[in-house]
């Protein structure tokens, strides 16, 4: 599967990335032929083949009802590029 | 000292011929001295080492230490330390010093382990050369024109080179057992599930296993032992019973029945490092083991369906780094999204974004069923050609990467011959078994690594078979110039 | 041209567990801004969501409750988007296999028949944080407290022909969940919430109309406004010759209309997965019994049991039978009384009326269930009357101790003692001759002037029933 310049720029959209207009050519490229390699499985014939989602054939634990937490804020925080009055900033998101 | 075993090291403490601050200290001087040609570590924690130390050398004189008090090691830099820059390789998370302890860090300080630092890694984890990271790449300590293959190269480095006794390491689709070989040490990625991975940072979550790097089978074992066990922060991590991996060490091998797949031994496979893993496997022979031709018959359907299935998991799982509540955020933002996708560009290193938009191209409306859905189908194919092999054999054995070290630079900017280099070992990912590297003869003076794949939680059975192979051969003994003396 | 309406909702409902879906965090309701977000709600590298217990057992009760599959697996997926209220850049939620599969609940329509309603699925996911829009100088804040607070998404089929019918639909819910115990119902603090799916076609066409989703409605009144201004812009607009697109609409009560929220309008493509991190769900038949068993009396059967065991009219066992607190404390004081009708009138009555003014719920009464019991029990032994039971129950009510006390400390008991009563009449006909004598003559309606005046004499307290015979017998002797 060879992709376009379009695709990539949609990917790269729902991904949140910025590729600049002179890499586009590049990931094109590196991305059509990576799904060449993909591709191969094509030829595999998986009729009947449930999809395997997890290494183990098990299920899920589960956790009591209690509340384990405390407030680190502070610390929480300082990682922070912004933030302000306890809330984390961002650019301003239109409604 | 720094060609001990841990044994040895723990023997040394404990009966005063030197303290765990001296100990400590002798592998920061080799850092200091060494790391400088070969960029193992991102960040060196000399303070929290010695005090750690310090605090080993108490517990030794009040008779409570155990077997790894005092002994130091690093981290892959994947694994979150409280207080401590965890980068994952990336300048995303350049300046994240982490709020908390992944379980593995937490095990392995409550075993007593001074923590040198945090060792350098292919970006997220995405590589098999250790050239991706944001702090640059990492030599091959056998020849620093070489890459020490990855994404744990740091670590693997940093034990080949002497600068520590064991690193942690992970291992999503080879990344331990790859570096391992090319470093000419020992690595084990267990079975999925049975190291937590709260903590580790996540690259594709079905797949990433925490693990160890040490010279040896039998330090490894003892390494395992205290990282292992069911964690109840991550619902993934296994309820089987933790084991002492040191018990079976010594178990004989005679009657042990190999697999070889002939599916490992085709196209692509240097005749060198074949010669070397063929003449292993005539050495286990000789130790009383039987070797068993099988057939893999999925095995080339591994690549393309773990490149579906690795940058799918990794398109989610690297959303969390948006520049909201820690990491990079690019320099004013006009709005919402230029925030997002500056600070995201700027953040992510090429393979990472490659890697990214190829999952989300996979998980796109149109294309689910056509690749994840089907990568998904092939890997129970996958696994099952696995569950019938060791319906006949004990362990299943092959090289762990077609060639020795490649050299820096060369394979860099072609994603898909890089990923070529993984046929070996993805496929033990994709099943979630466990599997070992373990040093063979090494070709024009590189090393070569074998590949022992065990069956599901049956790591104490690898570790005995890498422990006599290791009993009766001395290749895990050697140590590239300049860095063993 | 005749129109038809379809509606479907998205009812949200946040379980009322203590600690998040994922995470060890407190859900409790207005604290400091992130202050109940700990690192897996914070989504910080690394780590990882283990899942409630107690989310997955009320998921359970509700698919139990509206007799719906509750099939053996359920998985969790990732459903993918970023917005800084959403720190993964997914929402854990489901996708193919929801937790609840099809059920379904009757409504009360306003002609008094019964409407079956589908429920088409209910599944398990987290709620976002929250974005403060003002303060902040042209940035938004952003307090994640509520980030990873286990919601059930409740949907319906497109079953719901108009407003009314959707907020009957919305309120049979709102009841349900919180007789159940899995959702405090409380929709100022957003825990009940819902999306509109709304869409108009021509009357008889089989072919659904392009629907147009309202975000967000956190009121009864507003779900049945916004729909009903949303189906009016949509007929309009087709019979102006325009076309309803799919999209993203906001309610705007202020302005009484409804809005494209177009920064969410961008194709979405949210590429669900199943999440790495959780295996699949496994709800085995012994958890389903265990929830079963916990299982409460459901409204519908409730107020069947209370028409046939107590006697009581529709009316009344639908008002007591509207949420779990009134019916629990009916229960309780009619048992104790085996005054069923009476206890219906003072739960409706009286008390409905003075928790209405004090904005409480029963839970919070001022009176309680035991003191209401006594009450009625001095107004059955004849030692208070009626009205002088309106006094004690304020009385109560205010705090001025129980119902014997306060009747003991006002004298209010009744006068029931014949030669007590005689003297009163006694003194009323003495101080009254010219009545008295009218009366004699046979102006038999100032009966009625006696019996005021002997009950005002003994300021309210005389039997009622025995001054009637006494005064009959001294005014026709």
């Amino acid at each position: 599967m060879s992709l376009t310049a379009a695709d990539i720029k949609k990917i790269s959209h729902l991904a949140r990335l910025a590729i600049d207009d002179a890499d586009i050519e590049q990931y094109t490229e590196n991305l059509s032929g990576i799904l060449g390699l993909v591709e191969q499985m094509e030829a595999a014939d998986v009729a009947d083949i449930e999809p395997m989602a997890n290494a183990q054939d098990a299920t899920q634990r589960l956790r009591d009802d209690v509340v384990t937490e405390t407030n680190h804020r502070e610390k929480f925080q300082a990682l922070a590029p912004v933030t302000e009055a306890g809330l984390y900033l961002v650019p301003k998101v239109l409604e | 000292m720094h060609n001990k075993s841990l044994t040895e090291l723990a023997a040394d403490l404990r009966a005063g011929a030197y303290t765990s601050v001296e100990l400590t200290q002798h592998f920061l001087d080799r850092i200091e001295k060494h790391d400088g040609s070969l960029n193992s570590f991102i960040t060196v924690t000399a303070d929290i080492a010695l005090a750690q130390a310090a605090e080993a050398d108490a517990q030794i004189a009040a008779g409570t230490a155990g077997p790894l008090t005092g002994i130091p090691m690093a981290h892959k830099d994947i694994f979150c330390t409280d207080g401590v820059k965890t980068s994952c390789g990336s300048k995303m998370l350049d300046n994240f010093i982490s709020p908390y302890d992944a379980t593995v860090v937490e095990k392995l300080k409550a075993a007593g382990m001074p923590m040198l630092g945090k060792t350098n890694m292919d970006e997220f984890a995405m590589g098999s050369s250790n050239e991706t990271s944001f702090y640059g790449a990492v030599k091959n300590p056998w020849d620093t024109d070489r890459v020490p293959g990855g994404s744990s190269g740091g670590s693997a480095a940093a034990v080949a080179a002497r600068l520590a006794p064991i690193t942690t390491g992970s291992d999503t689709g080879g990344s331990i057992r790859q570096p391992a070989s090319l470093t000419g040490i020992t690595g084990i990625k267990p079975t999925y599930g049975r190291v937590s991975r709260f903590g580790m940072i996540a690259y594709a979550s079905s797949l990433d296993q925490g693990g160890v790097f040490a010279r040896d089978a039998a330090d490894c074992a003892l390494v395992l032992s205290a990282m292992s066990g069911f964690d109840e922060k991550d619902s993934t991590s296994s309820e089987e019973e933790n084991v002492d991996f040191t018990s079976s060490l010594d178990k004989s091998l005679d009657g042990l029945r190999i697999g070889v797949p002939k599916e490992y031994f085709g196209e692509g496979l240097d005749e060198g490092v074949s010669t070397s893993i063929k003449a292993a496997l005539e050495q286990y022979k000789a130790l009383g083991a039987e070797i068993v031709e099988i057939e893999l018959p999925n095995t080339g359907l591994a690549i393309p369906s773990y490149y579906v299935i690795a940058p799918a998991e990794c398109s989610a799982n690297l959303s969390r780094m948006d520049g909201v509540r820690y990491g990079h955020r690019c320099e004013n933002p006009v709005d919402l999204e230029d925030m997002y996708k500056r600070s995201r560009s700027e953040g992510f290193g090429s393979e990472v974004k490659r890697r990214i938009m190829v999952g989300t191209y996979a998980l796109s409306a149109g294309y689910y069923d056509a690749y994840y859905i089907k990568a998904q189908k092939v890997r129970r194919k996958i696994k099952e050609d696995f569950v019938k092999a060791f319906e006949n054999v004990d362990v299943i054995m092959g090289p762990v990467a077609p060639t020795t070290a490649f050299k820096v630079g060369e394979k860099k900017d072609d994603p898909v011959s890089m990923y070529l280099s993984d046929i070996y070992t993805l496929a033990v990912n994709l099943a979630g078994l466990p599997a070992i590297s373990v040093p063979v003869e090494p070709v024009a003076g590189l090393p070569v690594g074998l590949q022992i794949i065990g069956n599901y939680f049956d790591e104490s059975r690898l570790l005995n078979v890498a422990h006599q192979f290791q009993q009766a051969t001395d290749w895990h003994k050697q140590s590239p110039e300049g860095f063993g003396g | 041209m005749e129109w038809e309406t379809v509606i479907g909702l998205e009812i949200h409902a946040q379980l009322s567990t203590k600690s998040k879906l994922f995470s060890g965090s407190s859900t409790a309701y207005g604290s400091e801004p992130n202050t109940q977000a700990n690192v897996v709600d914070l989504a910080m590298p690394g780590v990882l969501p283990v899942l409630n217990t107690d989310a997955v057992r009320k998921a359970v009760m509700f698919g139990l409750a509206i007799d719906a599959e509750v099939p053996d697996i359920s998985v969790f997926a990732r459903k993918n988007y970023f917005y800084p209220d959403l720190p993964q850049g997914y929402q854990i939620s489901q996708f193919d296999k929801p937790i609840v599969g099809l059920g379904h609940l009757d409504i009360e329509l306003e002609n008094g028949e019964t409407k079956r309603i589908g429920v088409t699925r209910a599944h398990l996911e987290q709620d976002a944080g929250k974005s403060l829009h003002e303060d902040f100088a042209g940035q938004t804040g952003v307090d994640l407290n509520r980030s990873g607070t286990p919601l059930l998404e409740i949907v319906s089929e497109p079953d719901l022909s108009n407003a009314k019918e959707a907020v009957a639909y919305m309120r049979k819910i709102h009841t349900l969940v919180q007789f159940l115990g899995i959702c405090d119902g409380n929709m100022q603090e957003g825990s009940f919430r819902c999306d509109a799916n709304v869409s108009v076609r021509p009357k008889g066409q089989a072919k659904l109309g392009t629907r147009a989703e309202l975000k967000n409605i956190n009121s009864f009144k507003f779900v049945e406004r916004g729909i009903n201004i949303e189906v009016e812009r949509q007929i309009d607009l087709i019979e102006a010759g325009g076309t309803v697109v799919q999209e993203t609409r906001l309610f705007d009560p202020d302005k009484d209309e409804t809005r494209s929220m177009r920064s969410k309008e961008e194709a979405n493509d949210y590429r669900y997965f199943p999440d790495p991190d959780l295996l699949p769900v496994a709800i085995t038949q012994e958890l389903r019994d265990s929830v079963r068993a916990e299982l409460p009396e459901l409204p519908e059967i409730k107020k069947q049991r209370f028409i046939d065991q107590f006697e009581l009219s529709e009316f009344d066992a639908g008002v007591l039978t509207s949420s779990r607190a009134s019916s629990d404390y009916f229960e309780i004081v009619a048992l104790a009384t085996g005054e069923a009708k009476l206890s219906a009138n003072w739960v409706n009555g009286e008390l409905a009326s003075h928790l209405n003014k004090a904005e409480l719920d029963f839970a919070d009464s001022k009176v309680t269930p035991e003191q209401l019991t006594s009450l009625i029990k001095r107004i059955t032994d004849n030692t208070i009357s009626g009205s002088t039971a309106k006094a004690v129950f304020e009385a109560i009510w205010n705090g001025e101790g129980d119902t014997d006390q306060i009747i003991e400390a006002k004298g209010l008991k009744k006068i029931t003692d014949t030669g007590a009563i005689e003297a009163i009449i006694d003194g009323i006909i003495e101080a009254n001759p010219g009545q008295y004598e009218q009366y004699r003559s046979g102006k038999d309606k100032l009966f009625g002037f006696f019996v005021g005046q002997t009950m005002k004499a003994s300021k309210g307290q005389a039997d009622p029933a025995e001054v009637n015979r006494l005064l009959k017998s001294k005014l026709d002797a």
